[in-house]
């Protein structure tokens, strides 16, 4: 299939890219900008006059509640939003039900994600079996089978004994370590981050010492161990000024920020809207502000949407019942282009931050738009403004504290191997 | 609202462009608790409520005081009116004070003691809530182990369009407990008059307390200038000051000047979770005796929610003595949900 | 609407008003003021007629039919009946019947106290309009007035006055 998409602006800030031009796309790949190539004759033309045009999104981190949750949500349904949202490659965590351990359910998961012909899923694998933390994951198998990197999800790891074995395992074969950085016991029963909102509202507390503490285990061993770590879903200050200062001190390490965190805090929970109640919680402005700061100096590499479908049932509940999590693969670009709006950071620079820099924590070859490269596009409308509803969302997950908000950049078409699965 | 409550509700609160565009939901952020004429529909907490509203329940319970010393203990009020007390935590105290209140109003009393049976069952406390309603309930008192559960109630009765049934938060989590705010600053007006002139001392396990969290909104609002927040730094919120208090770790010099002394009751899970060491020690250094009531003016008065823990968080001398309302705090405590539920019925 | 016309003297029918009740009121009646205009009333008429004639003041806010539409008003002041309400003669006493309906409200309000051997009314003006079968026993005077204005009597240090006034929507 021959597609043109015309006169679009195209931003590839790897490529120090940034310019109106056409675009060429031919058996699955990109073959030319600008002028066509020989004998070029166009089955499809998109008019991409005024719009954008990046490489597919990359998301770090979305799940699609297969294996186990599909009473939440469906491989059909999210990878149908991912691409909804203009991402064309995701990584999604082991904590399916059964988690990602064992080489046959990731090759089941990859077989069954690739036939629905939408965005591409890399499987990240559990560290231990069953995430139980007793026992290290067969991780060569593991990622034979396609396991881009190895995490423990959300999952606490208590025994720093393990946890130092199984980075001394991974560092042994290069393989990629992802970590959240959670102290189990000063998060235990809480809901919210402990601060002056929880004290109001009730809730039990997070200290963000829960965090810094376990980020500060993590960085120890890792500077030790010499694994490949990349740190997942920063919430706190403190944590953005200790990578700050460990990529100073020459340390290397990747991490990344769940985009919800860069535009709410504590006080956006409101009247205890459940949609607000997310891992790691949302801390104060304080805490924010540093997220935001961190992302436009390079401190943090990465903005994901840390997708989590969450049924009706799971968030119709009292606060503290409720499953935490928010939907947000169809907002990750609309809210990673508030931010940079808010921030002045330029567009290139901002898309790279979900495009070429996850491409390179994952270790695949997406997240640019260069000559050769498989054709997975987004073309969006950064002026178009549109309202956050359910009807809206393709997800199965309509949980969004962002509900009844209006947000800027709608996709206007999406190709995934030179295919427009997307708009058009 | 005061400004101690959340400013815009649902819309996000970032960055310098903070703009027109992130309207939209305007009803999410309006107070749950006043209907559409910014009068009282449900009580789910006293933060935010306008002290007028506040004052105004506080004068509408004076004379239901005085209903206990007649023969028929009844006026008509809530003739036809069903309250459904809805307990998913048990309270045989608090669900007693509200069938007597709700009775001597003429309304129908029906008790659901939910804890053990439709959650065990599955059911979700909307879907108990609807089949509720789909029964002719007016008013729901509800008491529940989790903040924020008489609040998504309320939503949903406003989102389906039923505002003429009422919610009666009797307790949620550590929250909030709006009724015994409520007779708390009554008894305090009644013994004190003039809040603007008061010091008054909230003595214990302020952390856990929604009956803490409740007296010190209403107290901020009525505007007593000072509010003490008095025990360890393990029984204290983070950034309890935000509250407006002000925090003392030493009793003695909490108590100095005050006017009204309200104790804590301490439960015996603390001393489980690593928050102190014994009950003992806790007496030490936080039980109200007489020698450190002593600290306080002559005429302090002292109160207690109930039920006491003699010995614990207060002496017997003291709980019997001359300066103790605790036994005024349960009648006026009848009187003042009386008021809160003649109020509420009209409304919505 | 209509202008407000010159109403009668307070002072002057309070006095017609006593002179009627001194003629036949029970020498052991109690007096029940309604507040807040009959409890004034009540209290000038219990100085104003020999006998034993102990002074109650109700409040029928909780026993009004107009709650569910009007609401609770939080003005409401306490009921005061010192005496034994069971076996009681006892003259109620307000300063305007119009409806009827504060009169239903006290008489069942004073039978939550106790059963009364008998009620008499006692009004300082009586206007017509009834819409409910009660009738005065003692009156200072009938009015024909407006339905768009409203009698008031209030209370200027000790002395009474009586005023129409346009009804407030």
């Amino acid at each position: 299939m021959k597609i043109a998409i015309t006169d679009g602006r195209l931003v590839d800030h790897a490529g120090k890219l940034d310019r109106v031009e056409t675009l060429y796309v031919a058996a699955g790949h990109i073959v030319a900008f600008g002028n066509a190539p020989d004998g070029w004759h166009a089955n499809r033309v998109i008019d991409a006059k005024g719009l954008v045009v990046v490489a597919g999104l990359v998301d770090l981190a979305a799940r699609l509640r297969e294996p186990g949750f599909e009473y939440k949500a469906t491989l059909e349904s999210e990878l149908h939003a991912a691409v909804a949202g203009g991402v064309t490659s995701l990584a999604c965590p082991p904590d399916t039900d059964p988690p990602l351990d064992e080489p046959g359910l990731v090759e089941m998961l990859k077989f069954r994600a690739r036939s629905h012909h939408q965005a591409h899923v890399y499987p990240v694998g559990a560290l231990t079996v069953g995430l139980q933390g007793t026992t290290l994951t067969e991780m060569g198998a593991l990622s034979d089978a396609g396991c881009v990197a190895f995490s423990h999800a959300d999952v606490p790891l208590l025994d720093t004994q393990l946890l130092r074995r199984a980075m001394q395992y991974a560092a042994t074969f290069g393989y990629r370590v992802w970590l959240r950085p959670s102290d189990a016991h000063l998060s235990r029963g809480g809901v919210a981050h402990d601060g002056e909102v929880a004290t109001r509202l009730g809730l039990p507390g997070i200290p963000a010492a829960a965090e810094t503490i376990a980020l500060a285990t993590i960085l120890t061993l890792a500077r030790e161990t010499g694994v490949r770590l990349h740190v997942a879903r920063l919430s706190a200050a403190g944590s953005v000024a200790m990578i700050r200062a460990a990529k100073a001190d020459g340390m290397a390490l990747t991490c990344d920020v769940a985009v919800h965190h860069l535009h709410l805090c504590d006080v956006d929970i409101g009247w205890f809207d459940a949609n607000a109640h997310l891992v790691p919680p949302l801390r104060t402005t304080r805490d924010r502000a540093a997220l935001r700061a961190g992302v436009a100096d390079g401190t943090i590499d990465a903005i994901c949407s840390d997708h989590a479908p969450v049924d009706d049932d799971g968030k119709q509940v009292p606060f503290g019942e409720a499953e935490p999590g928010a939907t947000g693969l169809e907002l990750l670009l609309p809210l990673t282009l508030k931010w940079a709006a808010e921030e002045k950071v330029p567009l290139p620079v901002a898309l790279s931050r979900i495009t070429s820099v996850p491409a390179a924590i994952l270790g695949i070859d997406a997240g640019a738009l260069t000559v050769g490269r498989q054709a997975d596009i987004c073309i969006f409308d950064p002026d178009s403004w549109w309202t956050v509803e359910r009807s809206a969302l393709k997800s199965q997950g309509k949980n969004t504290p962002f509900l009844g908000l209006q947000v800027p950049g709608r996709v206007y078409a999406t190709l995934v191997a030179g295919q427009v699965v997307h708009g058009g | 609202m005061s400004s101690a409550g959340p400013p815009q509700g649902a819309a996000p609160s970032g960055g310098a462009a903070r703009s027109a565009v992130w309207g939209g939901a305007a009803s999410a952020m309006r107070n749950p608790q006043l209907d559409a004429h910014g009068a009282l529909t449900h009580l789910l907490t006293l933060e935010g409520l306008p002290a007028d509203v506040i004052t105004g329940i506080l004068d509408t319970a004076e004379p239901f005081v005085s209903i206990a010393e007649r023969e028929v203990k009844k006026v008509p009020l809530l003739r036809g009116k069903a309250v459904f007390n809805l307990f998913f935590e048990n309270s045989t105290r608090t669900r007693t004070t509200f069938e007597i209140a709700a009775k001597r109003l003429s309304a129908d009393v029906i008790n659901l003691n939910i804890g053990a049976s439709s959650t065990s069952k599955g059911e979700t406390l909307l879907d108990t809530v609807d089949n509720l309603v789909a029964m002719d309930a007016d008013i729901f008192v509800v008491r529940h182990a989790q903040s924020g559960a008489p609040h998504l109630i309320a939503q949903h009765l406003n989102a389906h369009g039923r505002s003429h049934v009422h919610v009666v938060n009797a307790g949620d989590g550590r929250h909030a407990h709006p009724t015994q705010g409520l007779l708390d600053l009554y008894t305090i007006r009644h013994y004190k008059r003039d809040f603007r002139n008061l010091t008054v001392g909230v003595v214990g396990d302020v952390l856990h307390s929604r009956v803490a969290r409740s007296l010190i909104h209403g107290l901020t609002t009525l505007g007593t200038p000072e509010v003490r927040a008095i025990g360890p730094k393990t029984l204290l919120p983070a950034q309890v000051e935000a509250l407006g208090v002000r925090v003392f770790h030493d009793m003695r010099e909490g108590l100095r000047g005050c006017d009204a002394v309200v104790m804590l009751r301490l439960q015996n899970e603390r001393m489980k979770g690593a928050l102190l060491p014994s009950a003992g020690e806790y007496f030490k250094h936080y039980g109200l005796t007489e020698e450190k009531l002593a600290m306080a003016k002559p005429d302090v008065i002292v109160m207690h929610p109930g039920p006491m823990n003699r010995g614990v968080e207060i002496d017997s001398a003291v709980a019997d003595g001359a300066r103790s309302v605790i036994l005024p705090q349960v009648t006026f405590g009848i009187a003042v949900r009386m008021a809160v539920m003649s109020i509420i019925a009209a409304n919505g | 609407m209509s202008t407000p016309a010159p109403v009668p003297d307070a002072e002057a029918l309070l006095l017609r008003l006593a002179e009627r009740m001194r003629a036949a009121v029970a020498f052991d009646a109690a007096f029940v003021g309604i507040y807040s205009g009959g409890a004034w009333l009540a209290e000038r008429l219990g100085a104003m007629i020999p006998g034993n004639h102990p002074v109650g003041f109700i409040d029928v806010s909780f026993y009004r039919d107009d709650y569910s539409t009007t609401g609770l008003k939080s003005n409401s002041r306490r009921t005061e009946l010192p005496f034994d309400v069971n076996g009681a003669t006892i003259v109620l006493i307000d300063d305007v019947l119009y409806t009827g309906r504060s009169v239903r409200a006290a008489i069942n309000e004073l039978f939550d106290f106790g059963r009364p051997a008998a009620i008499e009314l006692a009004v300082l003006v009586d206007r017509g309009g009834r819409e409910l079968p009660y009738e005065p026993t003692y009156c200072g005077e009938r009015l024909t007035v407006a339905t768009d204005l409203s009698i008031v009597l209030s209370r200027d240090g000790e002395a009474l006055r009586l005023a129409a006034e346009p009804v407030v929507r």
